[in-house]
């Protein structure tokens, strides 16, 4: 925790780096100021797009001594307000996990080469931005921590994949290689406990390095401050889950 | 994306944007997270026309049972109209 007497600056603005086949896209990036080294959180954000919201939680890692960078995984689409944007990624299907992957890895790349870095990246996501951090888990080597906060769609059936989302992450499982905090309410639709249940019997079975915490009171999306569906208390012990387990995993 | 669920439709028409009237080219009804109604999941209803940007769009985020009161209300208005001997649509 800091402490009143300490120095705190940051720097937050947008950049651009190289995504899936070398796109540019655009990315929010909020660093402390100094010369670090600093662990790195790359934040996959949810299906209401590359919004406010995100910035705010991009700056708020920031604050907490992470450099944080966010890619906008729907800058190919369009520009414009995000609701617009994530309306017409919505229509659309939504966006392929294969490039969602490489924008992701990019951005951990990106953070990981700087001389401020301490060399250790984690991925946090929600919503739909929670599948997508359990999928760059499984599928990508540039991790060393996943934060899955209500992860939707991580378990498909055979009728909801197409093109763009082809596999249902649980199908990875097994080739998990770091360590996943999950946070979960109880009163969400997607996934429903029943789906967090078997996310989580399906990790244990596969011997992972999982912590999985559920809040009886909390639907989904239950850090939007924002939102009807914020939860207080949840919402402030899942932040302090969350920072607890990155200090503990990237130093 | 949480539900996926989007179903799409060509439209014939006019909606009123931020910057005025613009052309219709389709209606997408997602049953999803609202941007702005206080529910988890809703009736997304988004009149566009992408050709034009995405910011040509007229959205309507409505409770299911809205959203069942609102299509049975375009049935009945359609019965009532097509009923009538007297109105005949134009097309130009």
């Amino acid at each position: 925790m800091y402490t009143t007497d300490q120095y705190e600056g940051m720097i937050a603005e947008t950049i651009t780096i190289n995504g899936t086949n070398g796109d540019a896209i655009n990315t929010y990036f909020a660093r402390p100021l100094g010369a670090g080294p600093f662990p790195a959180v790359v934040l996959a954000h949810h299906l209401p797009g590359w919004d406010e919201l995100y910035r705010e939680f991009t700056r708020r890692l920031a604050h907490h001594g992470y450099l944080a960078i966010s890619p906008d995984l729907y800058c190919r689409e369009a520009h414009g307000t995000p609701e617009d944007v994530a309306a017409a990624v919505r229509a659309d299907g939504g966006v392929s996990d294969d490039q969602v992957m490489g924008d992701l890895e990019a951005a951990a790349k990106y953070v990981r080469s700087l001389p401020s870095s301490n060399g250790k990246v984690a991925a946090f996501g929600t919503c739909s931005g929670g599948r997508h951090v359990f999928l760059a888990g499984c599928k990508l080597n540039c991790f060393d921590a996943i934060v899955e906060c209500w992860g939707g769609n991580v378990i498909m059936s055979d009728d909801q994949l197409t093109d763009k989302q082809p596999v249902s992450p649980n199908s990875y499982t097994n080739d998990l290689n770091v360590p996943l905090l999950g946070l979960f309410g109880d009163l969400d639709q997607s996934p429903t406990p029943e789906q967090v249940n078997q996310h989580e019997k399906e990790l244990k079975a596969a011997g992972k390095n999982i912590e999985f915490h559920r809040y009886p009171e909390a639907g989904h999306g239950f850090f939007y401050f924002d939102r009807p569906i914020y939860h207080q208390s949840s919402a402030v012990d899942g932040w302090d889950k969350m920072f607890k387990f990155l200090g503990k995993q990237l130093g | 994306m949480c539900t996926m669920i989007c179903e799409r439709a060509e439209m014939e028409g006019s909606a009123r944007g931020r910057e005025g009237w613009f052309p219709l080219e389709m209606a997408n009804v997602s049953y999803d997270h609202p941007f702005n109604a206080p529910w988890e999941y809703g009736v997304n209803i988004d009149f566009v026309n992408q050709s034009q940007g995405v910011g040509s769009r007229v959205a309507v985020e409505l409770s299911p049972e809205s959203a069942k009161r609102l299509a049975d209300t375009i049935i009945e208005a359609l019965k009532k109209g097509e009923a009538d001997p007297q109105i005949k649509v134009s097309v130009l």
